[in-house]
């Protein structure tokens, strides 16, 4: 194999897997270190940089980066990242000073936002300091989005919300509550140079028939909407008897979700016959595999209540002509269910953007977007968040903003949007003695921390007391412990090593070899000390070594950073070093000047 | 010394041996010797080659005398018999513990100054008695311990770490063993464990005294340019002719072997030996061709490694001194002390 090239910032990166699975790249072990010391400012301030809402994301974040902890590879769970930034956001003293400030002069380019969630108040986060003016449109009175509307106060309290929201707002951003955004040409039309749309994920559509109104409510759910609260956790359980109505492969998830929560008897109702079903044929298979009944040539009629509470639906039984066009109904049926689940597609969440100005729209009505840039068809236009590529959540959503308010910048600036700033790293020594570290270099084996919960009584005195007490102090202790110190990375310099086995003898994991160069990656793998056997985990393979011509190889899924490679090393080839990935933000660019 | 303990990684992939043991439970305590120390890949060897045979812990007897190499017994299975003698002593220890218990498996860690100036005379007659022991010569070729000053193995020419020459001749391990009888003698380098753990096993197996001259830099001391026991050096005049493979006793297989060809052999763990046909008058247990060659190699300024002589046919320790079969633990009280009547009959037969 070819030596790694570890100048390329995304090789130590992918070791660090936390930062490398969070869409915003935080760089958690960092911020674990500075709890760890009691610095809950710096801490913050790490996070805030990069994921603009500690406090908010620290209770409800999807938490991409705790399924690819080390940890979990190590005892079988991670560390439990998200409440740490919690504990950082929680903790942290009057930070006010330290916040990026709106700019003194203005640079005379105006951009509007179009909803005010995550996305688009991240992008006026970034945009603020380098004096642009943002206005952010809001249809609501409160600023927030979904964090305010889909998450509960029992999960995330008003206040943290508030706060988050109130650094941002309050370097200067125009906003405009209650405002409808009627026409993207009006608003391009205004003297916007750019527009960013993050008002969110388009809404399922509602069946408004008799009865939908009448006191069922609550066992009625828009299949979109049911089925995110049941990904954020809101939503565990639903009634034995379901009726989904739709053939589409939101049914499809709908039906299958509901076995799995509860339901024994669940239907999917449709109006034609199978052969125009719109689920893909798998999806089908797979739902009535699992036991789901497909009731085919029924017509929802009417939502059967009784004494305020739902107790089933009425459905005319429907004949169709052979081109499935025409339908005669043959007669009526009355099908008792606890839950009916609307999944009958979506509502058109962009009727105000006319088809004609430039903006493309893809699958499902959905714009299209650049991945990476967040550029629609529209040189001027942009999404993010969940008007994007449909709903995600928090960390994306931020993620977005910041690459829209680099490209706006860019637009704004006269760069080629597509010319992205670079990302850079620094490697820095972290040896402090010949056998000292800057860093916990022990291995704790300290199991996870449990969250302590509100008692259940409590609980259902205040909706909107927080259920989870985040941790004491002593469990933050314990918790931080755990965290390998990822970023803390062995780096190998050839030239330096003499080859006296030292780093293998003493590596707790057997991760360290050196061997004869074999040309197959795979080859390599499976000889080495103990063989590399996860794939998807990068080896670090040496330039030629000196006396032999032989190379050292690294696994780096199994290391666990403990330094005792370098410290056995006589000549320094094995250093600990702390790799500190350099994102670029709106503004940070090199282009800045040109 | 490391500032951590070896961290135990509760998942760490290890395979066990039959005693569902892994190799960790065959490691001691960290090592405070030197970072880079040839001594900690002997460490680490001894580790493996115990894992691998599937030796209890507590069969294992350890002994050393003194210096930086008899520290190292601390480094290896924590759950075997230790013992640091005086510096040079360690011979007549283990030649006593052998005696009396041969179950045991004896394995002396001495230095190339504790086994060549002060404990030269033990070690001679350990040789001699053929004691059923593995016995390491750590051999760095200078005082690690007190220094760097040239120990009885420095060659003459090599220097200081100062540059200051040696120009007392050296007393080579390898040829002092071969003259005295030994029944296994083998030289191996810390830096190239795929040779020695296979010269360890045989030597655990072996029925008599066996004796490794394991060169093992002194990183502090003896591993710069004028050194002749360098990492680099060795690596350089290193003679490795004799392939090292292990197999544990099994079944004879036995096979045709026509005059001047080569044929290959399935062994019992599935692995494949090719066997070629020696010289007519070739013999493993030549004990002065075994000389010679080593002497020869030596003339041309090459360092020979390897398995270099064995002769399984050699009466040992035992055989010697018919001492008893059963450990002297086990045995009772009464037969270990017959009493004074027992011995009054003793004392008149030799009226």
């Amino acid at each position: 194999m070819k030596p790694t090239d570890i100048n390329n910032p995304n090789f130590f990166h992918r070791v660090v897997d936390c930062q490398w699975a969070c869409p915003a790249h935080t760089n958690v072990p960092e911020y674990i270190r500075l709890i760890a010391q009691g610095r809950y400012d710096d801490a913050y301030m790490v996070n805030r940089t990069s994921n603009v809402f500690p406090g908010i994301l620290g209770r409800t974040c999807d938490r991409p980066c705790e399924p690819a902890c080390r940890r979990e590879r190590v005892d079988g769970t991670p560390v439990a990242i998200c409440r740490l930034k919690r504990v950082a956001a929680d903790l942290k003293g009057d930070i006010t000073q330290r916040l990026p400030k709106g700019a003194e002069t203005a640079n005379g380019k105006k951009v509007a936002c179009v909803g005010a969630g995550p996305a688009s108040l991240t992008v006026a986060n970034d945009l603020l300091p380098l004096g642009y003016e943002v206005h952010i449109f809001e249809t609501a009175l409160k600023p927030g989005g979904l964090m305010r509307t889909n998450i509960p106060s029992f999960r995330l309290p008003e206040e943290v919300l508030d706060s988050e929201i109130e650094a941002i707002v309050s370097m200067g951003a125009q906003m405009h509550y209650g405002t409808e955004i009627a026409s993207m040409k009006q608003l391009l039309d205004n003297g916007f140079d750019s527009i960013f749309v993050g008002s969110g994920a388009p809404r399922g559509k509602d069946l408004e028939l008799e009865g939908r109104r009448d006191g069922g409510e609550s066992r009625i759910h828009i299949g979109i909407d049911w089925l995110q609260s049941v990904a954020f956790g809101h939503v565990t359980e639903i009634g034995k008897r379901v009726l989904v109505i739709g053939v589409g492969n939101t049914a499809m998830d709908c039906c299958r979700t509901a076995r799995r929560l509860g339901g024994k008897d669940v239907k999917i109702m449709a109006r034609r016959p199978r052969e125009y079903f719109k689920a893909s044929p798998w999806e089908l298979e797979d739902a009535e595999e699992e036991g789901i009944e497909i009731i085919v040539n029924h017509a929802p009629k009417r939502f059967v209540i009784d004494d305020g509470q739902l107790v089933g639906m009425e459905f005319d039984i429907v004949k169709w002509d052979e081109s499935a066009t025409r339908s005669q109904v043959l007669d009526t049926v009355i099908i008792p269910c606890d839950d009916v689940i609307l999944a009958i597609g979506q509502e058109n969440a962009f009727t105000w953007i006319e088809r004609d100005i430039g903006i493309e729209f893809g699958k499902w009505d959905m714009p299209v977007v650049d991945e990476v840039t967040m550029q629609s068809t529209h040189p001027q236009i942009y999404f993010g968040g969940d008007a994007a590529f449909g709903p995600k959540n928090i960390i994306w959503a931020v993620a977005h903003g910041h690459e829209a308010a680099i490209s706006i910048d860019n637009q704004c600036q006269g760069i080629p949007v597509s010319d992205r700033p670079p990302v850079g790293m620094n490697l820095i020594n972290q040896k402090m003695g010949l056998t000292e570290w800057s860093y916990h270099n022990d291995f704790n084996p300290s199991p996870r921390q449990q969250m302590t919960h509100v008692d259940l009584t409590k609980r259902f005195e205040d909706l909107s007391l927080e259920v989870e007490l985040g941790f004491s102090p002593e469990q933050t202790a314990r918790e931080v412990e755990r965290c390998l110190n990822c970023d803390v990375e062995p780096v190998f310099r050839a030239q330096l090593c003499i080859e006296c086995d030292a780093c293998i003898d003493v590596c707790p994991v057997q991760c360290l070899t050196i061997t004869e160069n074999r040309e197959d990656e795979l080859d390599l793998r499976m000889h080495l000390t103990a063989p590399a056997e996860a794939l998807d985990k990068l080896l670090y393979v040496s330039s030629t070594l000196a006396q032999t011509g032989r190379i050292m190889v690294k696994d780096e899924n199994i290391c666990v950073h403990c330094g005792l490679c370098a410290e056995r090393c006589p000549t320094a080839a094995w250093n600990m070093e702390k790799f500190v990935l350099q994102l670029s933000y709106a503004g940070t660019s090199t282009h800045k000047g040109h | 010394m490391p500032s951590i303990r070896k961290p135990l990684i509760p998942l760490a992939p290890h395979a066990t041996n039959s005693l569902g043991l892994t190799v960790r439970d065959y490691e001691g305590s960290m090592s405070t010797l030197c970072a880079g120390c040839g001594h900690d890949s002997i460490t680490a060897a001894i580790v493996q080659t115990f894992f691998e045979l599937d030796t209890p812990p507590e069969l294992i007897a350890k002994l050393s005398g003194i210096g930086c190499s008899s520290k190292t017994p601390t480094y290896f299975v924590a759950g075997a018999h230790g013992f640091n003698s005086v510096h040079g002593r360690m011979p007549p220890i283990v030649t006593g513990a052998n005696a009396a218990n041969r179950a045991n498996i004896h394995i002396g860690i001495s230095g190339d100054g504790d086994s060549l100036s002060i404990g030269t005379g033990h070690l001679v007659h350990a040789i001699r008695k053929n004691v059923n022991m593995v016995y390491i010569i750590e051999n760095n070729g200078v005082y690690g311990l007190t220094k760097g000053q040239f120990s009885p193995t420095a060659d003459i020419g090599s220097t200081t770490k100062r540059g200051i020459p040696n120009d007392v001749p050296p007393i080579d391990p390898v040829e002092l063993a071969l003259s005295l009888g030994a029944s296994f003698v083998a030289r191996g380098f810390s830096g190239d464990k795929k040779q020695l753990i296979p010269i360890l096993k045989a030597a655990v197996e072996h029925h008599g005294f066996a004796l490794i001259d394991v060169i093992s830099p002194c990183i502090q001391f003896n591993n710069h340019q004028g050194s002749t026991k360098s990492y680099k050096y060795i690596r350089e005049h290193e003679l490795n002719e004799i392939d090292s493979v292990f197999l544990q006793p099994s079944e004879v297989i036995t096979a045709e072997l026509p005059a001047d060809s080569s044929v290959s052999i399935t062994m019992h763990d599935g692995s494949k030996i090719l066997f070629r046909t020696l010289p007519d008058n070739y013999d493993p247990r030549d004990r002065n061709a075994a000389i010679n060659y080593v002497n020869r190699a030596k003339a041309n300024g090459e360092v020979p490694t390897g398995l270099l002589f064995v002769d399984h046919g050699l009466p040992d320790i035992h055989d010697l001194n018919r001492t008893t079969q059963e450990p002297l633990i086990n045995l009772p009280f009464e037969k270990l002390c017959p009493g004074r009547n027992e011995l009054m009959k003793f004392q008149e037969s030799f009226v």
